[in-house]
């Protein structure tokens, strides 16, 4: 049943001709009040995660709950058909179910906030926010646990909760949740940061009302939904092969699920049927038994796909739901992009950026002068915590970046992030702020794939714990490769590295927890390079140079692109002769690099090339459901 | 400051310079000539104050003399391959027009963008850098931030680091994060790479090393060696420019400051020379960001603090002439060509924060909060295909090719334009200067737009008007609401080339009343640098729990600064008497990353301590963000700041008339607004006189500027020929 929205004021609104002006007013206002929430949120909020990093998301949507400003799209909609009891003036609703929304969020440490916006006894707008809590219990410090079998284990699952009841903070409820977190402190405020940001939209929508007449705002935001239906249903036509027979397939993988099982693929094919695009997810792998599984939102996937696309046009449109209609997303239950409950969600980051990846390599197909090549496609996780020698708690979360990789508009920077609007956490910060000593932060030369444009390169960190405790670790692509394309080199894998005190030393797997440390010890954690775009033989042999005066490239990188470098010195006759001499051997470019023939072939020389035995194929099991 | 600094070429002259300044302020106090300055000549006056501002296209002065309650002014055209040129041209026409003698100028305050075009045009020093070992590529990857939303990294290029990656090197030394050496510095090693690095070229050296911002031991070493070195480059040290933690921060400000110090040193060092040649014993001193002056030396040493120079100037300007049309609170407006400038004042005090931002360049250095937004009069208008939106900037026309009605060969539709379609910028009026206006060439340009989104041509301009307005409200609202200000208790103050075009209507956009359009608009900024008061201060970085301080401590740090900072304005010719002092504290919950800045007097400290701090704190948490926790409250930094005497009030006399202004009437003419044509007046500024009431619509013309007055508004002139615009029905026209 759905939600029953009390409203004092039972007038419909009316559908008004808004002029084109006012709606590209009412368009930049809804996209600077946006902008505050972000400002009002990383300037109050207390974990690195969102005040560092800015892991959170805000939106604004109109009173049938579309998004028309934000990012990931709306599940507003799910919410409300889902949602069994009232919606009303004053109230605040909390989620991290990702069962509950449909994959709105899509692991508990995302805690959603949804506020109802009401002006003159009607709804008349949501606000929302979603943002990475540091810690919301569970078996391990973080809630990430590689090992989880079930989403019980991941920690405190809040349904759709009022948590503010006509303008009152739900105090007892509130309590329950800070108590089953080891991060209250952070938790509570990165809450009301949070609940901050909603109140500053439910502020600006209110004046919009005020400037432009309720039914002008309503049927403006309407206007705006529509306006990106039209747009992008002319991508659609000009991106999207018509017929099932001319469709696009592409597949991608991550590399295992932490308990020696993998690589897990994710597959996708995509058409059009006349304005409908089609993108159909048959062909991935069923859920793992682990925690990498990925609720993948089909409203959160077209979003994706239409970010990627429209920006080509109008980057300044304030891209939102009104396409919704033109995309059919389909995606086989119980697959590991839609599990069942009660499986394990947590580790869904890895899932969720190789998503990007699958999207390039789908839509670059068809044309391939704006394909990328395969980037830094997760937020690998870095987690440390322990009692420090006073006895007190210290837990660090943190999100790692690599390369980006090389585009059609150039070389892929080194060590960015590919995520709106995320930054690393300052080293002095974290010196300051926990028991570790940052020895090194700085990119790995070589790392980016060869290309006419290099792939970003990955960057290697030195931590030196100076307490004993536990680390964890939340990395992918130490197997498979970042893969180049039209010519472009893949980008180096990702490694980490043990260093003890006593001078043993490790490699350590890419998905681990309570990893053993104690003073002294470092850890290098070398995130992987982008992959590189383009023939490399074609690059600029000064651009190559370049790179290795700045320390970004070795000489013997350079001869990836065949270009001779000694003692610093440019060899530009030798340099052509080993252009010839490799580009013979090479052939052809191909559209896709991925650095092996097949996973067998890739297995094979896994614990030659990683220290590490490869995977066991996946056994999939049949799809369980929880006892409800 | 600045003892740390390495030799210029400049030092010795500057010392010369120094004891002249003293000297001069020696000469004022007591009326007469210090008893060693032989050359000097008796002073007539109490000393006359010169405020200089120079812009890409005019040098504007404004010429002050207390003593007798006068004020000049003048504009002559910039002179970009040596602004010194265009001053001196300055300062000869308005000495002329004032009838003095150039050595009757006892200070000069200049505002100066040289820093932010060095930076803006990218022709600032090659720069060498110093980090720590594992840390060369700092500046490379920065904060690993991606500009646009999801999929931005698709078409963003990042740029180079203004220090070359080439160009750095590592010192394999170390500190822990209290101060300690954990690796002591490899001076051979430093010295080896030093010195390729000296054979690479640099023209300035920075040294920023990890926890820098803790000790400076380590920094001030290597400066020392590379003083051996490479005698004659300079060096900048972050634990001298600005120690804060943040080591990418900390390192680009120090590397800016590197990048930008040769030119501006080189060119306050000429201007200084040829202002000596000229004038004799004149101090010069030249506004830093955050409104204060700075000695020419000290902003020779550290010129990133002069990379909003220019807008400091506007905002002070601002300040002054509110205060005497009696505003205290004022949301300012400096709209030009390419960007608008908008930034608070709140009881006399603009907002400060510790951040500078010119194009993608971000540093650590205090500024007035001025929020620029790429919207002017020369941003372009165009339609998306796909889209059918009507969009504004932020690609602008520049100078070249210009609005389509300046006919300088640009044809596509700028704000500009629209505002020329709808007689805002009357064509057939004559205006001051030679720009000359041509109507048809902007209607062809915007009849395109609005061809293109199927509406007439008066709409089409309306709503390009109507969009960058709203731009510049966004830009409004940050400064005021997202801080936690209602607009509705501010004035607005319009200023800048088109800032008296577009302020009326922003003002009733964000309902701050009066609109408040001053005399000579376009040479505000020359006001204010005249106006402007000398300051100074001593900061240290203390990051501690509240709970793990005493007020007898944090007091005595606090005096220490206050020590220091006095001292320091006491040699720039301050003396102690007339020197203004406050502290400032930055606070924050202890694990939030934002701080915010409180302020207190010497007494107010010493009355409520540390807890009256983490009080005011909370209340201000509160009214930024709607909460306050009952969290534990950390310390992250003390400040003192000391300023020098307040300047007095000098206006021109405007006589007095009573409220009809026909006798300024121009001529009729007619204006679009609010969806029709409305008959109108053109006003002469010139002829308008104290008291006199103009009814909207109405245009001012002035030499540098126009005015637009919207219908259903009436502008008061007040005392000093600032017009007031009120809307009408307002108690204040009754």
């Amino acid at each position: 049943m759905p939600a029953k929205i009390i409203q004092t004021n039972q007038t419909p609104f009316k559908r008004v001709k808004v002029d084109p002006i006012t709606l590209d007013i009412v368009e930049n206002a809804l996209r600077n009040a946006r902008a505050e929430m972000d400002a009002v949120l990383f300037r109050t909020a207390m974990s690195p995660g969102i005040r560092e990093q800015h892991d959170a998301f805000p939106m604004i949507a109109n009173e049938q709950g579309k998004m028309v400003v934000g990012q990931f799209g709306s599940f507003l909609y799910g919410f409300m058909q889902g949602y069994g009891g009232t919606i009303e003036e004053g109230d605040i609703f909390l989620t991290n179910d990702p069962y509950s929304c449909e994959g709105a969020v899509s692991h508990l440490n995302d805690w959603l906030l949804m506020m109802p916006i009401f002006h003159d006894g009607r709804l008349v707008s949501w606000s929302a926010m979603f943002g990475h809590m540091t810690d919301v219990g569970g078996k391990v410090p973080g809630s990430l646990p590689t090992d989880a079998k079930m989403i019980y284990e991941e920690g405190l699952i809040i349904p759709p909760t009022k948590i503010y009841r006509k303008g009152e903070l739900q105090t007892e409820i509130f309590n329950i949740l800070l108590a089953n977190t080891r991060m209250p402190d952070w938790n509570k405020s990165d809450f009301f940061a949070i609940i901050a940001s909603l109140r500053l939209a439910e502020r600006r929508v209110r004046e919009n009302i005020q400037r432009f007449g309720v039914d002008n705002y309503i049927s403006a935001m309407q206007d705006m939904l529509d306006r990106n239906k039209t747009a992008m249903s002319a991508i659609i036509k000009m991106f999207i092969p018509e017929g099932r027979t001319k469709a696009s397939h592409f597949e991608d993988w991550i590399d295992d699920d932490g308990q020696g099982n993998g690589p897990f693929k994710i597959a996708c094919t995509m058409w059009r049927e006349g304005d409908l695009a089609i993108f159909d997810f048959d062909g991935s792998d069923p859920q793992s038994n682990s925690s990498i599984n990925f609720l993948l939102n089909e409203e959160m996937f077209k979003m994706f796909f239409g970010a990627f696309t429209i920006n080509l046009f109008d980057p300044q449109i304030l891209f939102n739901d009104g396409f919704y209609d033109l995309v059919d997303v389909r995606i086989p239950a119980g697959c590991i992009l839609k599990p069942k409950k009660p499986a394990a969600l947590s580790c869904r980051t890895h899932m969720l950026g190789r998503i990007f990846d699958l999207m390039g390599g789908l839509l670059g197909q068809g044309a391939p002068d704006a394909l990328n090549a395969a980037g830094f496609s997760d937020s690998p996780h870095f987690m440390y915590s322990g009692f420090d020698r006073d006895g007190k708690w210290f837990q660090l979360f943190q999100i790692g970046f690599g390369g980006v990789p090389g585009r059609p508009a150039g070389d892929g920077p080194d060590g960015h992030s590919m995520w709106p609007a995320f930054t690393n956490v300052p080293n002095e910060f974290l010196e300051a702020y926990f028991p570790l000593r940052i020895r090194t932060y700085a990119t790995i030369p070589d790392s980016g794939g060869a290309g006419l444009h290099r792939g970003g390169n990955g960057i290697t960190i030195a931590y030196e714990m100076l307490e004993a405790g536990e680390i964890s670790i939340h990395d992918d692509r130490w197997l498979t490769y970042p893969w180049g394309v039209n010519g472009g080199e893949p980008g180096l894998r990702s490694t980490k590295r043990l260093v003890r005190k006593d001078g043993s030393e490790e490699n350590i797997p890419s998905k681990c927890d309570r990893v053993k440390v104690g003073p002294g010890d470092m850890l290098h954690f070398n995130t992987w390079g982008g992959g590189g775009w383009g023939d490399p033989f074609k690059r600029d042999p000064a651009l190559v140079l370049a790179d290795v005066e700045r320390h970004l490239a070795t000489e013997d990188g350079a001869r990836r692109y065949g270009v001779v470098i000694e003692d610093g010195r440019l060899d530009l006759p030798a340099t052509e002769k080993l252009r010839v001499r490799m580009a013979d051997k090479r052939g052809d470019t191909q559209l896709f690099d991925r650095g092996f023939e097949n996973l067998r072939e890739l297995k094979a020389r896994s614990k030659r090339e990683t220290g590490f035995d490869a995977p066991k194929d996946p056994e999939f099991v049949q799809v369980r459901t929880a006892a409800e | 400051m600045g003892k740390k600094m390495s030799k210029t070429e400049d030092l010795i002259r500057t010392y010369e310079t120094r004891l002249a300044e003293i000297e001069a302020r020696l000469a004022r106090v007591e009326g007469g000539p210090a008893p060693t300055a032989q050359s000097r000549k008796p002073r007539q006056t109490g000393g006359l104050r010169l405020g200089v501002d120079v812009g890409g296209t005019f040098t504007d002065l404004i010429l002050l003399d207390e003593s007798r309650g006068k004020v000049w002014s003048a504009k002559v055209p910039s002179t970009p391959a040596d602004s010194s040129v265009g001053v001196l041209n300055g300062i000869e026409k308005i000495c002329r027009e004032a009838g003095i003698k150039p050595s009757e100028i006892s200070e000069v305050m200049h505002g100066t963008t040289v820093a932010t075009n060095t930076v803006l045009t990218g022709s600032g020093a090659r720069v060498g850098l110093v980090t720590t070992k594992g840390y060369r590529d700092t500046l490379q990857i920065a904060r690993s931030f991606v500009p646009g939303g999801l999929g931005g990294w698709v078409i963003w290029n990042k740029s180079l680091p203004l220090a070359r990656l080439e160009d750095t090197i590592e010192a394999d030394e170390r500190l822990d994060s209290k101060g300690n050496t954990l690796v002591a510095l490899d001076e051979t090693a430093l010295r080896r790479d030093l010195k390729k690095l000296r054979d690479r070229g640099i023209e300035a050296l920075t040294i920023s090393l990890f926890n820098g911002y803790v000790s400076g031991k380590h920094e001030d070493r290597v400066a020392a060696i590379a003083a051996e070195v490479m005698p004659g480059i300079p060096v900048s040290t972050s634990s001298n420019v600005m120690p804060e933690m943040y080591e990418y921060e900390r390192t680009e400000t120090t590397v800016v400051n590197s990048y930008v110090r040769p030119i501006v040193a080189k060119y306050i060092a000429n201007l200084q020379r040829e202002l000596k040649a000229k004038m004799g014993d004149v101090m010069l001193q030249i506004l830093r960001s955050d409104g204060g002056l700075s000695s020419a030396q000290a902003a020779m040493d550290q010129p990133v603090n002069l990379l909003m120079s220019g807008p400091a100037g506007g905002v002070s300007g601002a300040l002054w002439i509110a205060k005497n049309a009696g505003f205290a609170n004022l949301l300012t407006f400096d709209m030009g060509g390419t960007s608008t400038d908008v930034a608070l004042i709140e009881k006399g005090v603009a907002r400060t924060r510790r951040e500078t931002r010119v194009a993608d360049v971000t540093v650590r250095a205090p500024s007035i909060d001025v929020r620029t937004v790429g919207a002017g009069g020369g941003s372009i208008a165009y339609v998306p295909d796909l889209t059918k939106a009507l969009r504004v900037g932020p690609k602008s026309a520049g100078a070249v090719p210009g609005p389509a009605a300046y006919d300088k060969g640009g044809d596509t539709a700028t704000v500009t334009d629209a505002n020329v379609v709808l007689g805002y910028l009357p064509s057939d009026a004559k205006l001051g200067g030679d720009m000359v206006i041509r109507r048809d060439l902007a209607v062809n340009a915007v009849q395109k737009i609005a061809d293109s989104l199927s509406v007439s041509l008066e709409t089409a301009a309306e709503g390009i008007v109507r969009i960058v307005n709203e731009n510049m409200c966004g830009a409004l609202r940050l400064v005021s609401v997202e801080q936690g200000y209602d607009p509705r208790d501010f004035a607005l103050i319009g200023f800048g080339g088109a800032g008296p075009l577009h302020a009326n209507a922003l003002s009733r956009l964000v309902n701050a009343w009066p609109c408040i359009i001053p005399p000579g608009p376009g040479v505000l900024c020359a006001y204010g640098d005249a106006t402007t008061r000398l300051r100074n201060e001593a900061s240290q970085t203390y990051v501690t729990a509240t709970t793990a301080t005493n007020d007898k401590d944090i007091g005595r740090m606090l005096r220490d600064l206050a020590d220091r900072a006095s001292g320091d304005l006491e040699g720039e010719g301050v003396p102690r008497s007339e020197q203004e002092t406050r502290y400032q504290v930055d606070i924050r919950y202890q694990g939030q990353g934002m701080k915010l800045t409180i302020d207190s007097t010497p007494e107010g400290f010493a009355r409520d301590g540390v807890a009256g701090i983490a009080k005011r704190f909370d209340a201000e948490h509160e009214q930024l963000f709607t909460f306050a926790l009952d969290a534990p409250h950390e310390l992250v930094g003390l400040r003192a700041v000391v300023q020098g005497a307040e300047k007095p009030f000098i206006g021109r006399d405007y006589g007095s008339g009573g409220k009809d202004s026909s006798a300024a009437v121009v001529q009729d003419t007619r204006i679009y607004a609010d969806a029709d044509w409305h008959k109108a007046k053109i006003y002469d500024r010139s002829r308008l006189k104290s008291g006199n009431r103009i009814a909207g619509p109405a245009i001012v013309t002035e030499m540098d500027a126009t005015s637009l007055i919207l219908p259903g508004h009436t502008g008061i002139v007040d005392k000093v020929g600032t017009i007031l615009i009120w809307p009408n029905g307002h108690d204040k026209l009754r």
